[in-house]
């Protein structure tokens, strides 16, 4: 089949790799029928994401149809229309019996890899890094997906593939954001970050009764879109963002803040760019924390901060005191997909709403080099790209 | 969930670290030699002057020969022990130049943090690497938690002859009539490492141990307890796995049973345990099609399907 493969830093090929096969008894082999490229592609296209190795299959976020179960699967059926979580998770350890689905104990056969960078291991998720498990990924033809009979949601045929396909990882993601800082009516909600997962954040803080939401980023379609979901917009190159957040909640700062952006942001400041960039350059810290250290500085007292945008080591210059001292909260996490499905496909169901709204590139899966680069290079508009093998 | 141990497991671990430490000290010595006024202000001297400057100059020197000595030299635990009193070093002066010339106390502090935390590694490293040196009795040490409860923990255990399953160096285990066990293991380029076996303890759904007897290529013991989780989260399994090849030295043991690893792949062994019990199988992914193994986590195959 063919399948998108990281080849190397800032490249990609699509390349023939052997047909996926039934390795044990619960998997099932799904039929890709869309895929998407996500924020986090970017953190492993730009080399910062380690235990790459080259030609591994890249691609998270997918849905198709079912074409082989392994004996171990019995309510899934050869042409069901499944979209898949990004963790691969048992639905029997201590962690998926509690819903922390991103913590399974059971999926990463490569756990000792993560123990030794993180202490303990998370879930193995889909294309992302052998210290994750080693899966090859959804932007193929066809993917081998473990415990299908608990992971796999299935989907009616009514539904368009592009209204359920970020059931996999983007709208779930922002709706943990937002579930993660409590956010509810009255609350005023900064959300740092206008990509894919910055807007289904803004879109499930209103899901859930926020009544303002202030969206950060320097992209105008991207603050645009934003604006057009009902938030109001900062471009953090124009004006100063804890300056300006302070003045528009009459002095508090925001109840909740919520990281969209991770480990790879950006300052408007050159000096201060430079400083996290060279360190990061260095291997004395892996993130760029611009973001992490403006929501937390910004955070009115008592509130939470909310952590999405993926971090992958050590970070430089935590403003601890800041966090300590106002009574902050902080959340994190590589989000509970399974957790979260069946509410959010009730959500599209009743016309809440349309996840498609992201989407502004359709190409075929042959075409995933350019669409990392447009996506990469936030060129010609773009917000998320599809691909169709 | 916690791996433990002591003695030759943890070589390579220390290696990264004491790696680690070897090129920090290159870089912060480069930068101290080549502009020490700028690395002093950044360390909170408001005003170095020209003795703060050959200070930290010198500082550079010494930075740049442990970092050599770490990493090029043979008696790495001395030269780590050379960085400790080194550090102790960095803060008095930091301390007393701070009190000349009127540092800003947030600089200082952050200093003093950032050399606190590097006294705290190398004091680490040097413990490490003074108790690699041993008597030639490996140990490894692993814990872990299945959700299932200790009676079934236990009885899958009990039966010897389910260990290979989980357990990546043994072959099989036999358990004659008479209570004794028969083990066959791989050791290095493909031998066979045998050595009969005898249950010492057996308290039910508890403790199992056992030891080699007279004649075995690689004396060995081992114990396994079984405790429950606090909270009704399952059992917690805890092994305890000491051998000893006959008049060897370390590292031949390591390499003919665990690898060069043990606590690790004792952990990955008891991990396959925990799949067994819980999922009924080990899992398998492109990267690793045959599981949980120390050995395939190291040499790893692209993330791709299995041909
Ligand atoms: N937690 C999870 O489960 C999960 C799931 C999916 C994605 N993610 C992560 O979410 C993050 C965003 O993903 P995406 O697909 O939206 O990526 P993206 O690259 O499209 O969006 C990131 C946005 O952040 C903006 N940005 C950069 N620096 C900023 C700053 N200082 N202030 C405000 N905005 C800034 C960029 O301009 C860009 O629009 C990534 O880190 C991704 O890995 C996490
Ligand atoms: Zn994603
Ligand atoms: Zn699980």
């Amino acid at each position: 089949m063919r399948a998108n493969c990281w080849t190397g830093k800032r490249s990609v090929e699509v390349r023939d790799v052997p047909d996926p096969t039934i390795l044990n008894r619960r998997d099932a082999i799904v039929k890709i029928t869309s895929t998407a490229i996500c924020g986090s592609d970017l953190h492993l296209y730009n080399g910062f994401i380690p235990t790459m190795r080259e030609g591994d299959v890249l691609g998270h976020e997918f849905m198709g149809e079912v074409v082989e179960t392994g004996p171990g699967v019995d309510d899934l059926s050869v042409g069901d229309r499944v979209v898949v979580p990004f963790p691969i998770a048992c639905g029997v350890c201590g962690a998926c019996e509690r819903g922390l689905t991103a913590l399974c104990e059971n999926s990463n056969p490569n756990a000792g890899i993560a123990e030794k960078l993180m202490g303990h291991s998370p879930a193995a998720l889909f294309g992302y890094s052998h210290m994750l498990g080693g899966y090859p990924g959804g932007q193929a033809e066809y993917a081998r997906v473990p415990f299908a009979d608990f992971g796999a949601l299935k989907v009616e045929s009514e539904l368009p593939d592009e209204k359920v396909l970020f059931l996999s990882d983007i709208f779930p993601t922002g709706y943990m954001g937002a579930d993660m800082a409590e956010v509810g009516p009255g609350d005023v909600v900064a959300v740092w970050g206008c990509g894919p997962v910055g807007q289904f954040a803004i879109a499930s803080c209103f899901l859930r009764g926020a009544e303002r939401v202030i969206a950060i980023d320097r992209i105008d379609y991207r603050l645009r879109m934003a604006a057009e979901t009902g938030a109001e917009t900062l471009d953090y190159e124009q004006v100063s963002v804890p300056e300006a957040l302070v003045e528009m909640t009459g002095g508090r700062g925001p109840d909740k803040c919520i990281d969209a952006v991770g480990m790879e942001a950006h300052h408007a400041h050159g000096a201060v760019h430079a400083y996290d960039r060279t360190k990061q350059a260095l291997g004395l810290e892996t993130e760029r924390p611009h973001v992490l250290r403006e929501a937390i500085a910004s955070c009115a007292n008592g509130g939470i901060v909310s952590v999405i945008g993926v971090y992958g080591g050590v970070t430089d210059k935590f403003p601890m005191g800041s966090f300590m001292n106002r009574y902050l909260t902080m959340r994190a996490g590589q989000c509970h997909v399974h957790r979260y499905m069946p509410t959010l496909l009730e959500h599209i169901r009743n016309g809440d709403i349309d996840p498609s709204f992201v989407i502004t590139h359709r190409l075929p899966l042959g075409q995933a080099p350019e669409g990392y680069r447009t996506f990469l290079e936030k060129a010609d508009g773009c917000e998320k790209v599809v691909l169709t093998p | 969930m916690t791996t433990t141990g002591t003695g030759s497991s943890r070589s390579n671990g220390t290696a990264g670290l004491v790696a680690g430490l070897g090129v920090f000290s290159l870089a912060l010595g480069a930068a101290e030699v080549a502009s020490p006024g700028v690395v002093a202000r950044l360390a909170g001297v408001r005003d170095p002057g020209p003795t703060g400057r050959a200070t930290t100059m010198l500082y550079g020197v010494r930075e740049l020969v442990h970092g050599a000595g770490i990493l090029g030299g043979r008696r790495k635990a001395t030269w780590v022990r050379t960085r400790i009193a080194g550090d102790v070093l960095d803060i008095a002066t930091v301390v007393a130049g701070a009190a000349r010339s009127g540092a800003s106390p947030t600089r200082l502090g952050l200093t003093l943090a950032a050399l606190a935390g590097v006294t705290a590694t190398d004091v680490a490293a040097a413990r490490r690497l003074s108790q690699e040196s041993d008597d030639g009795e490996c140990r490894a040490t692993a814990a872990i938690t299945v959700n299932r409860s200790r009676g079934e923990a236990y009885r899958h255990w009990r039966n010897l002859e389910h260990l290979p399953e989980f357990m990546a160096h043994l072959r099989t285990v036999r358990v004659d009539p008479s209570g004794r066990s028969h083990w066959e293991a791989s050791g290095p380029a493909g031998t066979t490492v045998r050595w009969d076996a005898e249950m010492t303890t057996d308290r039910e759904d508890e403790e199992i141990s056992w030891r080699s007897v007279a004649g075995a290529d690689v004396e060995n013991a081992g114990t396994v307890r079984f405790r429950d989780a606090a909270g009704g989260r399952g059992t917690e399994i805890v092994v305890d796995l000491r051998y000893r090849p006959p008049g060897g030295s370390t590292g031949a043991a390591v390499a003919t049973l665990l690898g060069e690893e043990p606590n690790q792949q004792l952990r990955d062994d008891l991990r396959r345990f925990k799949q067994v019990l819980e999922i009924g199988e080990v899992v398998r992914s492109g990267g690793s099609p045959s599981g949980q193994s120390t050995r395939q986590q190291l040499a790893q195959r692209p993330a791709q399907p299995v041909a």
